[in-house]
């Protein structure tokens, strides 16, 4: 990677931010300081515009250089992870999207609140978004310092540590200056370029083999040193039941995990009724599924022309597939083409990160001000002072994010995701889905279902292998691992579930069945929705 | 939240000029008989029937229009996501428990994996397609009408 590589790269990706903070300050420029406005954005995005926001805060830098880079490498086994986190997308449809925006405000646990005893509940679901939102942050931090020291050249801890730095002080002048409305023209702009880079390199793969897949495939599975076995799952997460238990843990969390995750659910407060949140959900499958669909061409292809040992003597978990295959698509190493492209590609997955970064700290800063604050002290918990608190939680959670960035620097990016997702399947998921559809459910049963899912799944990775006990852990010298599977998921998601029924089973108070009808009718019918 | 939401709606209904053509538009008599006034219930009514918010709730949900509704997404949603979920989990299952059946060659370079691939992301789009026009066809217009509906009755009770 050479200087012109870098110069290029860093006017693009400085236009990117001049651009983005062009938008903040525009769409600030006559804010009202509502809460409305800072959480929800005035409610008034059109299905398309959000649908392609939420596509933006969904498609992570992981998804796009880290799919990409796990087929190059395993071939198969990394096309399960793109299955796993589109398929969630039917969960959110079908069961959640419209009915959580006819029946909340801005939060997941204004939709348990509204049936339960407020406070309890919001401090529960409050706290699980928080460490969920927070888990998935220090992903994106740890991601983009390794990921923009990477395509900078520059491996040096010095640059991994200003990346993380900047990254998180951007993060925060947007949330906190922009609100929701700047966030979303970020992410859509984001989106926009990140399926464009996609579209562009796909179809230069596809043409580099005269448009014959299956051409790609064979030689793929020939460059990757595997044959046929490349094209077949098993290579990394075959062997041994451990390691089997694991996956199927892992692909438990990915689907179910997105309905659970906050800065997603927040998403649907942007337009103003339930059918334009369905009609957003649409889009957004629609461009994730092809978005997935081309990082498989882009997986497979990184390892027919760039070449499997190639892709992993740049970077051991194959992040750099993507950007090494754009060199080569554009005509090589040195060539004015391949340098414009490796730049292209190094901006996008740079505004990636920024922006999904900014939509979890916008979200998580909501989760703060609206459910732990307001509830905490209440007295004081005036609308104004609430969105006053909301800018000074994402500077806060901007600056743990920072902290822990620097800290957790050396784990695994692709762990912390699947740990964040895993979390939000079991404490989020099961409480929203006995809100909606149960009409038994009580207070003590949602405050059960939040922690039963939280704690559990934490103590799990706590006594996972990936904390102790192996070399690669976060801490290889003490062993004090007595789970056997890295992703808890398997275990914690049926806990979550089963903690929520056992608490509504033992309450000794009943449900109450007007405010189940409330929360009935208007989940299905948008009655007295804002 | 629910005080702040009562507060906001008589906010509206007294300043907004749209609101109140429609709270007393059409000559129709309210819940309790008189002929619709706007703006604004006077106190003693608004005390008298504040407990019926509840009662409204409770009414519409036993009405036949809104079982109808929630019976038809329910009719779809629950064996849809059953299905979906135990495909999804049987995809998951075979590739990582059956790697040899999923590595038997179909056509050329493909691969069962990767037609059962190709499968998921093709029933994904598939019933987003269904679920969508379900719902639009189906449910949509019932529930509009409902949401007015529920909505009138609510009008005159302080929430």
């Amino acid at each position: 990677m050479t200087g012109d590589h870098q110069t290029l790269a860093l006017l693009l990706f400085s236009a990117f931010i001049a651009v983005t903070l062009g938008i903040t300050t525009w769409v600030s420029r006559n804010r009202h300081g509502s809460a409305e406005e800072f959480y929800a954005g005035g409610r008034l995005f059109s299905p398309m515009e959000n649908g392609f926001a939420i596509a933006g805060d969904y498609m992570s830098a992981a998804s796009f250089l880290g799919i990409s880079g796990l087929i190059a490498l395993y071939g198969y086994d990394g096309v399960l992870y793109s299955i796993g986190f589109l398929v969630a997308w039917l969960v959110v449809l079908l069961l959640v999207a419209e009915l959580v925006r006819n029946c909340g405000r801005f939060t997941l646990a204004d939709v348990v609140a509204a049936r339960m005893s407020e406070r309890p509940v919001r401090i529960a679901a409050g706290t699980s978004s928080v460490t969920v939102s927070v888990l998935y942050l220090v992903a994106q931090m740890v991601g983009a310092g390794s990921l923009v020291a990477l395509l900078l050249g520059g491996t040096s801890e010095a640059a991994q540590s200003w990346t993380v730095i900047g990254v998180g002080a951007l993060m925060v002048v947007y949330v906190s200056l922009g609100g929701m409305r700047a966030t979303t023209w970020i992410q859509i702009v984001k989106a926009v370029l990140l399926m464009g880079g996609a579209i562009t390199l796909t179809i230069l793969v596809l043409l580099h083999f005269h448009g014959d897949f299956n051409q790609m495939l064979n030689t793929a599975a020939d460059k990757s040193g595997h044959g046929k076995d490349f094209l077949a799952p098993g290579l990394r997460y075959g062997g041994d039941l451990t390691s089997q238990l694991d996956f199927i843990s892992l692909g438990l969390a990915l689907v179910l995990g997105t309905a659970g995750l906050p800065h997603i659910l927040s998403r649907f407060y942007t337009v103003p009724t339930a059918r334009a949140a369905r009609r957003s959900v649409v889009w957004s499958i629609g461009l994730i599924g092809s978005f997935y669909l081309m990082t498989i061409v882009l997986g497979f292809g990184a390892a027919a022309i760039v070449g499997t040992d190639e892709v992993r003597a740049s970077n051991a978990s194959g992040n750099t597939a993507i950007p090494l295959l754009s060199l080569i698509l554009g005509g090589g190493a040195g060539s004015t083409g391949g340098t414009v492209l490796f730049a292209f590609v190094a901006a996008i997955a740079f505004a990636t990160i920024l922006a999904v970064v900014a939509g979890i700290t916008l979200a998580s800063s909501a989760s703060v001000a609206h459910d732990l604050y307001a509830s905490l002290k209440r007295r004081h918990a005036k609308q104004r002072s609430e969105v006053a608190v909301a800018r000074i939680a994402a500077v806060g959670i901007g600056l743990a994010a920072i902290g822990l960035g620097l800290l957790a620097r050396d784990l695994n990016v692709a762990f912390l995701v699947g740990l964040a997702f895993a979390v939000a399947a079991s404490a989020n998921l099961p409480v929203l889905l006995y809100s909606l559809f149960w009409r038994g459910f009580t207070t003590r049963g949602a405050v059960w279902s939040v922690y039963g899912g939280l704690i559990p799944a934490m103590l799990l990775v706590i006594f996972s292998p990936v904390v102790s006990g192996s070399p690669t852990a976060m801490f290889p010298g003490v062993d004090f691992h007595l789970f056997p599977l890295e992703n808890p998921g398997l275990i914690s998601i049926p806990l979550g579930f089963l903690a929520g029924w056992i608490g509504t089973v033992t309450s000794p108070q009943g449900p109450d069945p007007a405010k189940h009808a409330e929360t009935e009718v208007r989940s299905l019918t948008g009655a007295g929705a804002v | 939240m629910e005080k702040h939401d009562g507060g906001r709606s008589a906010q509206i209904r007294f300043d907004d000029p749209w609101y109140d053509a429609l709270a007393s538009g059409w000559g129709e008599l309210d819940s309790t008989g008189a002929p619709a006034s706007a703006p604004g219930p006077p106190a003693p009514r608004a005390a008298e029937q504040r407990a019926d918010a509840a009662g409204i709730y409770l009414e519409v949900q036993q009405s036949a229009a809104f079982q109808e509704v929630r019976s038809r997404y329910r009719r779809f949603v629950f064996p849809a996501t059953v299905a979906f979920f135990t495909w999804y989990v049987a995809y998951v299952v075979a590739a990582t428990m059956a790697p040899d059946l999923m590595a038997q060659p179909v056509a050329g370079a493909v691969n069962v994996a990767m037609v059962a691939g190709l499968g998921q992301f093709l029933t994904t789009f598939a019933l987003t397609w269904a679920y969508a026009r379900h719902a639009r066809l189906r449910r949509d217009r019932a529930a509009l009408d409902l949401r007015w509906d529920t909505q009138e009755l609510t009008r005159g009770v302080g929430r």
